[in-house]
């Protein structure tokens, strides 16, 4: 008799989702799947929209990186409208891409991952959460409290508000940088540096503990994929696409984002609404690519900054003899290196004379009919692609997505810690919490699919060979 | 006594769930007044019994939202519509000009590599309803926080009200749209 165990929902991810594991009669793990469970449209309701509303409305894609939807869109305005936007535009638009993956890393690690981290994964699950935290260790949580506020704060000081700010629009920016408050977050830097580096102490700390589980945690080769800047180094706003293999080996590069399309394919599966995006030239299912921190921090031959590149380099240590850094563990490393990185560049950038600029917008018509914008969301490189008519009328919309693009490799990793915790019925519920960790790894940003039922925690179903559900168990 | 409270999101962005996050230093102190009982923040995944009051975002898109928002309802003592989705149906809403065919079929026929599946294992997932529609169309709704997201402070004062175990009355400059 086969049987299925049901985690539902994933908790501590954002967005909604459901795992499955199937055993056969032994009790081995057959396969895992991750059901992503909701499905909002966006790609047909944009249709008969205006240019000018698409910033706003696909920020709405997403709460936790509303401001990566927000560049996407304005970016395919900008090659819509044909234009080239002031520097100053850029620079800040720059900043609000690093304020974006700080906030947003801080949640990843602070507000949702670090439980499983620092409390344990076998801890009490009633306390597993950031409150949990909070009473556990008030000073280190008030320090990841206040790293997100960093980030959240500078994109209010830009957008006038911390969630949907409507302040990136085709053509540039909104609103200057309000100069009155450079002084304040210059004098915040050197606090958040120092949490940004002490969460990397944490993070070693961690695989040092954790040395049992790491090896089965996403541990297998894949592709690769993210912007690089011209020369190679890590990039967030702009740059082009580096494709590189699990051994190390650069096979695409320099590849131009605005024709993803030529590189990128999406699959569908019946049993989830999140796509399988894969590398057209190696098919579906050996198309398989990661995205994200581990995936940038691996391709780019430097990082920009100090700190970050020192951490770069000791991170690669970890590396296999080829160079690549294959266990999906170390995204919360990656991670933590590229906030780093944000809080630095940051620094860099409050001191540019550019920013305070008033010229922040390129005024034009739509001079094209179609148009590709794409920068690294937190997640993972992110692509809006529009075709408008003449009046700037949507007529089609096609959106890849950060998260999808891990959508084969967080499928794998779930098959994969599974395989190595579960034995027999002895399936306890830190074992399944390793199993939803194994998510939380990629931080997915499942928003615009919410929601599975979950007044069960666990169901357990036995299936016969006709998929039949036989017997089920409900702890 | 701490009291028991829930969050959950049914069809939005979880953008309302940030905003609950905004109010960060704020949380520390929430700490000690309060027991998350259940939230996607959290890992207790049966929603329990005797809450004292519970947040929903987002709008009523699927069969599964309609049997959360019942349990909601039945389990807590005060629900609260948590955001313009929750309120009006809002960004999820704009479907509704559209069939659920249509949107399903742009997304995972017309845009993916395989023309001939779309998601539709509804054991495993939830099934769209013909349109995305606002919670207290479904259930008996006791306060509506009003934004897209609702702003850190009118949560705070939410919040606050409620743990004195009143309902909060909310006051023009926290009821903004958009
Ligand atoms: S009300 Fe706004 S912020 Fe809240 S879920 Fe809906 S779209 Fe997101």
């Amino acid at each position: 008799m086969n049987k299925t165990i049901t985690i539902s929902p994933v908790t501590r991810i954002e967005g909604h989702a459901k795992i499955t594991i199937h055993l056969d009669e032994n009790g081995t793990v057959q396969d895992a799947r991750l059901h992503v469970d909701e499905f909002r449209g966006f790609e047909k309701f944009c249709e008969g929209r205006l240019l000018w509303e698409m910033p706003g409305i696909t920020s709405r894609i997403c709460g936790i990186c509303p401001s990566s939807h927000l560049i996407s869109s304005a970016k395919a305005g900008d090659e819509i409208f044909a234009v080239e936007i002031p520097e100053t535009a850029e620079k800040l638009r720059r900043l609000l891409v690093l304020a974006q993956w700080v906030q947003s890393h801080a949640l990843s690690f602070f507000y949702l991952s670090s439980p499983d981290l620092l409390l344990g994964f076998d801890s009490d699950p009633s306390k597993r959460n950031i409150l949990g935290l909070i009473e556990k260790d008030k000073e280190l949580a008030r320090r990841g409290i206040r790293l997100r506020k960093f980030g959240q704060e500078i994109i209010e000081i830009l957008g006038g508000r911390r969630i949907h700010t409507p302040w990136a629009v085709p053509g540039g920016v909104r609103e200057p940088f309000d100069k009155s408050k450079k002084d304040h977050l210059l004098n915040w830097i050197p606090e958040v540096k120092e949490t940004a580096l002490m969460a990397l102490e944490i993070i070693k700390k961690v695989h040092q503990d954790l040395e049992k589980e790491i090896p089965s945690f996403g541990n297998f080769r894949s592709l690769f994929v993210g912007l690089v800047s011209t020369d190679g180094g890590l990039e967030y706003y702009d740059g082009t696409l580096r494709v590189m293999d699990g051994n190390g080996n650069i096979i695409a590069d320099h590849l131009d984002p605005r024709k993803y399309y030529e590189y990128f394919d999406e699959h569908t599966e019946n049993w989830s609404y999140l796509k399988f995006p894969f590398y057209k030239p190696l098919g579906y299912p050996k198309g398989m690519y990661r995205v994200g921190p581990l995936a940038r921090v691996n391709i780019c031959d430097y990082i920009e900054t100090p700190l970050a590149e020192k951490e770069r380099r000791e991170f690669k240590k970890i590396a296999a003899s080829d160079g690549v850094v294959n266990n999906s563990f170390y995204y919360h490393y990656a991670r933590l290196i590229e906030t780093l990185f944000a809080v630095e560049r940051i620094e860099v950038l409050l001191n540019d004379p550019a920013i305070l600029g008033d010229h922040i917008r390129a005024r034009a018509m739509i001079n094209r009919y179609e148009g590709v914008g794409c920068n690294e969301a937190p997640r993972g490189v992110l692509f809006h692609h529009y075709w408008v008519n003449k009046d700037g009328v949507l007529q089609k919309v096609n959106l890849l997505i950060a998260t999808g693009q891990n959508n084969l490799a967080m499928n794998r990793t779930i098959k994969q810690i599974a395989s190595s915790f579960i034995e027999g019925s002895n399936i306890s519920e830190g074992v399944l919490n390793r199993i939803e960790s194994g998510i939380r790894m990629y931080d997915p940003c499942l928003s615009c699919s919410t929601h599975a039922i979950g007044q069960m925690p666990l169901v357990i179903q036995f299936i016969d060979a006709n998929g039949n559900v036989v017997h089920e168990i409900r702890k | 006594m701490k009291l028991k409270v829930a969050t959950a999101w049914l069809g939005g962005c979880s953008g309302c769930h940030m905003s609950f996050l905004d109010l960060d230093e704020r949380l520390i102190e929430l700490a000690d007044k309060i027991e998350l009982v259940h939230s996607p923040f959290a890992d207790i995944k049966s929603f329990p019994e005797n809450v004292d009051f519970t947040l929903v975002e987002g709008a009523i898109t699927n069969n599964e939202n309609i049997e959360m928002a019942h349990i909601i309802r039945k389990r807590s003592k005060f629900v609260i519509s948590f955001g313009d989705c929750a309120v009006t149906g809002n960004v999820t809403a704009l479907r509704n000009f559209f069939s659920p065919e249509e949107v399903i079929t742009r997304s995972y026929i017309e845009l993916s590599s395989n023309k001939n599946k779309t998601p539709n294992d509804y054991s495993n997932l939830a099934q769209l309803i013909p349109t995305a529609r606002p919670l207290h169309e479904f259930i008996k709704v006791d306060a509506f926080l009003h934004g897209c997201p609702p702003t850190a402070d009118q949560i705070w004062f939410a919040i606050s009200e409620l743990l004195e175990g009143r309902l909060p009355e909310f006051q023009n400059i926290f009821l903004r749209y958009g």
